[in-house]
């Protein structure tokens, strides 16, 4: 009964939405706003990827809002997990293959990682992809060895670090040039590494900010492990 | 094909509701989970869907691909780069109160847990 009901006001809501989505063409150029960002991003910020100039040169003030509700998730999944007690069933330990294998590919996926948010401002990707890439190699070191821990300091001091980082580039930014997050640095030639001005340095603030959110919400949800 | 094909829109829009009808239909409070995350996705495939333009790439200028008019617009991809770091937050949070809530009342299913299913 319920689950008939709650179908019906599903094809009510679908209706509803299918009728205005065909007011809107599929496919066709429709935003002013966009063609500007398409024509004068590459020049006015230096950044390759136009996505990258969006996210953290025209619109950094919004992605520094968005680190920081994954900051107060993660400080949520922390505050609800952080006193629970050890599970009673222990697993048993990994095979010899899962723990080689996890320990030698764990500092590839980090430098994979550090790829990733080097290169954000050139190539598909950036702080948040890197941050998750890096946060799964922790997961992976803690699916495959039994007694592997993180402790809590150096994750919240490189969380805190990284973000210091966003807000003084900004506040500096008001001082160079006026408002919030401005850029300050040389935009350089475009395509190179050194480019974009302080978007690089941004992206490895968040890089390292997600990484270490994403690893703590990791650890936090598999509780207490290892010895005592 | 100039006005397009509707079928990407109706893909993410079913996407949505594939997700809702499993938040109201299911029992499992890891399957409500996963519905939110489902639903998520329909949102994210839905802007970027309404931000594609045909026979348009990607808005990354590489040395071959320098042409900022054949490009697709990037700001519903700015947008989604958000809103899927906000879907993981969202995700996060209702996982860990799960594990509360599994701690609490040792199920995950919504009707032995008192108050919660209406």
């Amino acid at each position: 009964m319920k689950a008939v009901l709650g179908f019906a006001a599903l094809s009510l809501i679908a209706a509803v939405l299918a009728i205005s989505l065909s007011q809107v063409p599929f496919g066709v150029d429709r935003m002013e706003v966009a063609r500007y960002y398409l024509e004068n991003g590459a020049s006015d910020t230096g950044a390759a990827n136009l996505v990258t100039s969006v996210v953290l040169n025209y619109r950094a003030l919004d992605t520094l809002g968005e680190v920081t509700v994954l900051f107060i998730a993660s400080l949520g999944v922390g505050a609800f997990l952080a006193l629970r007690r050890r599970g009673e069933g222990s697993l048993p330990p990994a095979s010899l293959i899962v723990r080689r294998g996890s320990q030698f590919l764990f500092p590839l996926i980090l430098i994979f990682g550090a790829y990733i948010f080097l290169h954000g401002h050139l190539t598909p990707g950036g702080g948040f992809q890197g941050g998750a890439v890096i946060a799964s190699a922790f997961l992976l070191m803690f699916l495959g060895q039994y007694e592997y821990s993180l402790s809590h300091r150096p994750l919240s001091i490189t969380e805190s670090l990284a973000g210091l980082t966003f807000v003084i580039v900004g506040l500096i930014g008001i001082a160079a040039g006026g408002y919030f997050l401005s850029n300050f640095l040389p935009k350089g030639s475009l395509l190179s590494l050194f480019s974009a001005g302080v978007i690089p340095i941004l992206y490895v603030a968040i890089g390292f900010k997600v990484g270490a959110e994403l690893a703590g919400i990791v650890a936090a949800m598999l509780g207490p492990r290892g010895e005592e | 094909m100039n006005a397009g094909n509707p079928m990407m829109y109706v893909g993410a829009v079913g996407l949505v509701f594939i997700g809702l009808l499993i938040v109201i239909a299911k029992r499992n409070l890891i399957k409500i989970i996963i519905g939110l995350s489902i639903m998520d996705t329909g949102v994210n495939l839905l802007l970027i869907a309404i931000g594609y333009i045909q026979n348009r790439t990607a808005p990354i200028i590489t040395a071959t691909h320098a042409d900022t008019a054949k490009m697709v617009d990037p700001v519903p991809q700015a947008l989604v780069l958000t809103a899927i770091v906000i879907g993981l937050g969202v995700t996060a949070l209702a996982l860990a109160l799960a594990i509360k809530v599994y701690e609490h009342y040792k199920t995950l299913d919504t009707r032995k847990i008192r108050g919660l299913k209406w």
